[in-house]
C-alpha cells in the first residue's frame, strides 16, 4: 500500500501520518491496492484492485494514467480503454523497439466497450471486460474481467466467457455477435515472447503522439517521463513512431506495416508463438521474403485458399494475407483470436498496400 | 471438477530430494453440464506434476484448449470413450495446444478441429499416446491441415497414435529435434506421416495407408529452421495409399500424387529400411529435389545421402498420378519402377562429382525396379539423355543413425 503508515518512528513518521491525514480529508480518493497486484490468486472482482475513482465511468484513480496507442489492435471493433499503473518511485526502463520494461509492481488496465450505435458511439456504451495484466516477481500475469448485468463491476474469468453483444454499425445495419473473452492460456496465446507472457502495447513507436490529458494534450512518451514513470526516453522527436493506419496522409507503406505490426506480429516474430511459419511482420523487418513476399506457405492448411504465395505483388488477390484477414471462417482467418467479425477498412488498406508492391 | 489429493501416499515413498515439488493432484474432468470451462479450466489451473483426467463421453467445445504448464499428464478413459469435438470451433487455430514440457497426452480422442487437431510448439520432451484424431467426414480439403502436430519441439514421442482426415498430414513433425514415430496408424490424410526440417528421428512400426502419400521425409525453405538429417524410416507398412490428393492449393503436399509410398526431399542422411510396400499405383519410393523456386541462400534443394535398402515391396506404379506422376512415367513407362530418383543434383556436381556421403544408394532384393530421371540431364542435355534403370549401378550404404533416445521413454 503506497500510503500506509506505521507508528512511533520520529520525522518520518510524522510525515507519513500528515500524509495518511491528507488522504483522509481528500474526499474518496481511491489509489491502487499494491498488495492486489502482487497477489499470487488475482482478486475476484476488478474492484478490489482500486484501479479506479469511478469504476463504471472508468475514472482512473491517483496514479493510474490512461493512454491510447497509434494503431490499435482490430478486436470486433470495440471501444477500448487503455491504463498504466506504476508504483511510486518506479519507472519502466525506455526501450526504442520492444515494449517498455516495467517494474515490479505495475498494472497494465485495458476495458473493452460496445456502443449501442456505432452511428453515435460516443453514448450507450456497454462495458464487456477488462483485462488486467500485472508484473510481479516470476514476471507478467493476465487475467480478464467480465462486467455484470448492470455494470457496476466485473469478476474474474479463468476459463473466459462468450458474451452475446447486439449493437448497429456504422452504415446502420443491425450488428449481433458472440463476443470472446480470452482464457488465461488465450492471454499467451498473442503475449508470448520466447515462451514468457509480455505486454504489447505500450511500445515507443505507438505511444509516441499527444493524448488528451484532462489538463490538455501532451505528448506520451513526455509525460509519463514527466510523471516519473518512464525513465531513459529520449525526447519525442528522437524516438521512433508509427502512423494511425487510418491516417490518409500518412505513408502507405507505413500505415500497412503499422497495421500488420499491431494486428499479427505479436505471433509473427521471430520471438513469437507463430516462429515456426517463417513470417515475421515486425514493423522493423526488412521487405523481402521473411514478410511474405513470394513466401510459399508451410503450415497454413485450408488457409492457402488455394493461392501459392504470402504476398504476390501488385496482386491482392493472389495473396495469402489478404485471404486470411478478408476471412472469418476459424481455421482461416487471422489473427486466430481474438477476431469475428471483417474489417473490410483494414482490408482495404492492405489491398491498396499490396497493389503498391513490386 | 473434484480433486483427488495423493499427496501422502506418494510423498511417503519419495526421498527428501523430491519434496519441494508440490503434491501431485489429479484433476477429474467429467463429461455434462459445463464440461468444457471445467476442462478449460484444469487445463489452466493445473500445477506441475498434476493429471487431468478426463472421463469418457462427449464434450463439445467451441474454443481450442490449451495447456501451459510443465510436467501435466492429460489422460482420457481410450481413444473411443473420450472424445473431444470441436464440431462447433468458433475460434483458435487447432483443437489442444501445448505450450510446456515434459507433457504426455494420452487415451483421447480430438475430432472435427476447424484447425489442426493436437499441436505443440516449442515442447521439449511432449509425448502422444493413445490417441485418435480424426475428421469424421472424411477427406476433405475444409479439414484441418495437421492431426498430431508437435512444431519447434524437442525429444518428441508419438506412439500409437490414429489420425484419419487431415486436409495436409496425419502426423506431422516440424522443426523439431529427437523424434519417435512408432505403431501408429495415419489413413485417408493427404500425407500420413511427415516429417519435416527436422533432425534425428525414427519412424517405425507404422501402417500408413489409404493417404494419397504414405510417408513423406521433406525440408523446406524459408524457415526458421531447416537442413532436416538423420532419418531412419523402417518397419512400416505403407500400404494401398490411394486417396486422391485433396490438400488445398498453394500446400507443399499439394503436389503429392495419389499412390506415393515414401518420398524423400531434400533431406540429409535418410534411411528407408525394411519396410513393406504394396498398392503405391504411382510410386513405392520417390527421391527427389525441391521442385520449385525459393529465394533462399542457406537452402540445399537436393536430398543428400539417401540409403534405401531392404525393402518389400508388393504391386505398385500401375496408374501414376497427377503431374508428378506424369513427368516420372514419361520417363520411366507404365509401370513406374518400385524406386525412382529424379536424379538432380547441384550444377557443379554434375560436372564433376557427388561426394560419397552425398550419394543415393539402393540396395534391395533381386527383381527391385530402379529409375534414375536424370532430370538435370534433362534440362542440361536435352538433346542427349537417357534414365538409368540399372540398380546394381547405386548398390553402396551409409553409416546408419544411431537409434533416438528420448528422456521420456527410458533414453538418455
Amino acid at each position: 500500500m503506497a500510503r500506509r503508515s506505521r507508528v512511533g518512528e520520529g520525522v518520518l513518521s510524522f510525515m507519513f501520518a500528515a500524509l495518511a491525514l491528507v488522504a483522509i480529508l481528500t474526499p474518496a480518493q481511491a489509489s491502487p491496492n499494491d498488495a492486489a497486484i502482487l497477489a499470487k490468486t488475482p482478486p475476484k472482482l476488478l474492484s478490489e484492485y482500486g484501479f479506479f475513482d469511478d469504476l463504471p465511468a472508468q475514472k482512473p484513480a491517483v496514479g493510474v494514467l490512461p493512454f491510447d496507442v497509434a494503431t490499435p489492435l482490430f478486436s470486433d471493433s470495440a471501444l477500448k480503454y487503455r491504463f498504466v499503473y506504476v508504483p511510486t518511485g518506479l519507472s519502466a526502463t525506455y526501450d526504442g523497439t520492444e515494449a517498455f520494461d516495467f517494474p515490479v509492481g505495475t498494472a497494465l488496465i485495458k476495458t473493452f466497450a460496445f456502443p449501442a450505435d456505432y452511428r453515435d458511439p460516443d453514448k450507450n456504451i456497454r462495458i464487456v471486460e477488462t483485462r488486467v495484466m500485472l508484473r510481479q516477481e516470476a514476471g507478467w500475469l493476465a487475467s480478464a474481467y467480465v462486467w455484470n448485468a448492470a455494470g457496476t463491476d466485473a469478476e474474474l474469468k479463468i476459463a473466459g466467457a462468450k458474451v452475446e453483444i447486439e449493437s448497429v454499425a456504422a452504415d446502420g445495419s443491425p450488428l449481433a455477435f458472440t463476443y470472446a473473452v480470452p482464457n488465461r492460456n488465450q492471454c499467451k496465446a498473442c503475449h508470448a515472447f520466447n515462451g514468457e507472457i509480455v505486454p504489447l502495447g505500450p511500445k515507443a513507436r505507438n505511444l509516441n503522439h499527444d493524448f488528451p490529458y484532462a489538463e490538455g494534450a501532451q505528448n506520451q512518451l513526455a509525460r509519463w517521463s514527466a510523471a516519473g514513470i518512464l525513465a531513459g526516453a529520449p525526447d519525442p522527436s528522437a524516438a521512433p513512431s508509427v502512423p494511425h493506419w487510418r491516417d490518409e496522409a500518412a505513408d502507405l507503406n507505413h500505415r500497412a506495416r503499422a497495421w500488420l505490426d499491431v494486428n499479427c506480429a505479436h505471433c509473427h516474430r521471430r520471438e513469437g508463438p507463430a516462429s515456426n511459419s517463417g513470417l515475421f511482420l515486425t514493423f522493423g523487418e526488412p521487405e523481402g521474403v521473411t514478410i511474405g513476399i513470394n513466401k510459399r506457405p508451410v503450415a497454413a492448411g485450408k488457409g492457402s485458399g488455394g493461392r501459392a504465395f504470402d504476398i504476390v505483388p501488385g496482386d491482392p488477390d493472389a495473396s495469402i494475407l489478404l485471404y486470411r484477414v478478408e476471412s472469418t471462417e476459424p481455421g482461416v482467418m487471422m489473427p486466430e483470436l481474438g477476431r469475428h467479425l471483417p474489417d473490410p477498412d483494414a482490408v482495404s488498406l492492405l489491398r491498396n498496400w499490396i497493389l503498391t508492391l513490386r | 471438477m473434484r480433486t483427488l489429493l495423493l499427496r501422502a501416499a506418494m510423498l511417503a515413498s519419495v526421498s527428501l530430494a523430491f519434496t519441494s515439488i508440490a503434491a501431485a493432484e489429479i484433476h477429474l474432468v467429467d463429461a455434462g453440464e459445463g464440461a468444457a470451462e471445467r476442462l478449460t479450466e484444469a487445463l489452466i489451473l493445473a500445477q506441475p506434476g498434476d493429471t487431468v483426467r478426463i472421463g469418457a463421453g462427449r464434450f463439445e467445445l467451441t474454443e481450442g484448449l490449451s495447456l501451459d504448464v510443465d510436467d501435466v499428464t492429460v489422460a482420457g478413459a481410450g481413444p473411443d470413450q473420450t472424445i473431444l469435438s470441436f464440431k462447433g470451433q468458433t475460434g483458435s487455430g487447432e483443437g489442444l495446444l501445448v505450450t510446456s514440457d515434459r507433457v504426455v497426452l494420452q487415451d483421447f480422442a480430438v475430432e472435427d478441429s476447424k484447425g489442426d487437431g493436437v499441436k505443440s510448439k516449442g515442447s521439449d520432451q511432449i509425448t502422444f499416446r493413445n490417441l485418435r484424431v480424426e475428421w469424421t467426414n472424411g477427406p476433405n480439403e475444409k479439414n484441418g491441415a495437421y492431426g498430431v502436430y508437435p512444431v519447434s519441439s524437442k525429444n518428441v514421442l508419438i506412439d500409437g497414435v490414429t489420425v484419419r482426415g487431415a486436409a495436409d498430414a496425419g502426423i506431422y513433425v516440424g522443426q523439431s529435434e529427437y523424434i519417435v514415430v512408432r505403431n501408429s496408424r495415419a489413413e485417408y490424410n493427404v500425407a500420413g506421416i511427415e516429417i519435416e526440417n527436422s533432425f534425428k528421428a525414427d519412424v517405425y512400426n507404422n501402417v500408413a495407408t489409404h493417404n494419397t502419400g504414405g510417408i513423406l521425409i521433406f525440408d523446406l525453405p524459408n524457415l526458421p529452421v531447416q537442413g532436416g538429417h538423420d532419418i531412419r524410416v523402417f518397419d512400416n507398412q505403407v500400404v494401398d495409399n490411394d486417396t486422391p490428393n485433396f490438400a488445398p492449393k498453394g500446400n507443399i503436399v499439394a503436389i503429392v500424387p495419389k499412390g506415393m509410398g515414401i518420398m524423400v526431399m531434400a533431406n540429409r542422411n535418410v534411411h528407408v529400411f525394411n519396410n513393406t510396400l504394396s498398392g503405391n499405383a504411382t510410386a513405392h519410393v520417390l527421391i527427389a529435389a525441391y521442385p520449385n523456386d525459393y529465394d533462399d541462400d542457406a537452402y540445399m534443394f537436393v536430398p543428400r545421402g539417401v540409403y534405401v535398402h531392404g525393402n518389400t515391396y508388393g504391386d505398385g506404379g500401375n496408374a501414376p498420378d497427377g503431374e508428378v506422376g506424369k513427368t516420372i512415367s514419361d520417363v520411366s513407362g507404365t509401370p513406374v519402377p518400385d524406386i525412382v530418383w529424379d536424379g538432380v543434383t547441384t550444377i557443379p556436381e554434375y560436372f564433376s562429382w557427388t561426394s560419397a556421403e552425398n550419394q543415393i544408394y539402393v540396395d534391395e532384393a533381386e527383381g527391385t525396379t530402379f529409375v534414375n530421371l536424370k532430370m538435370i540431364s534433362q534440362l542440361l542435355l536435352p538433346w542427349g539423355w537417357w534414365p538409368d534403370t540399372d540398380i546394381s549401378g547405386y548398390k553402396g550404404s551409409l553409416p546408419e543413425p544411431s537409434p533416438v533416445k528420448l528422456p521420456q521413454d527410458g533414453g538418455a
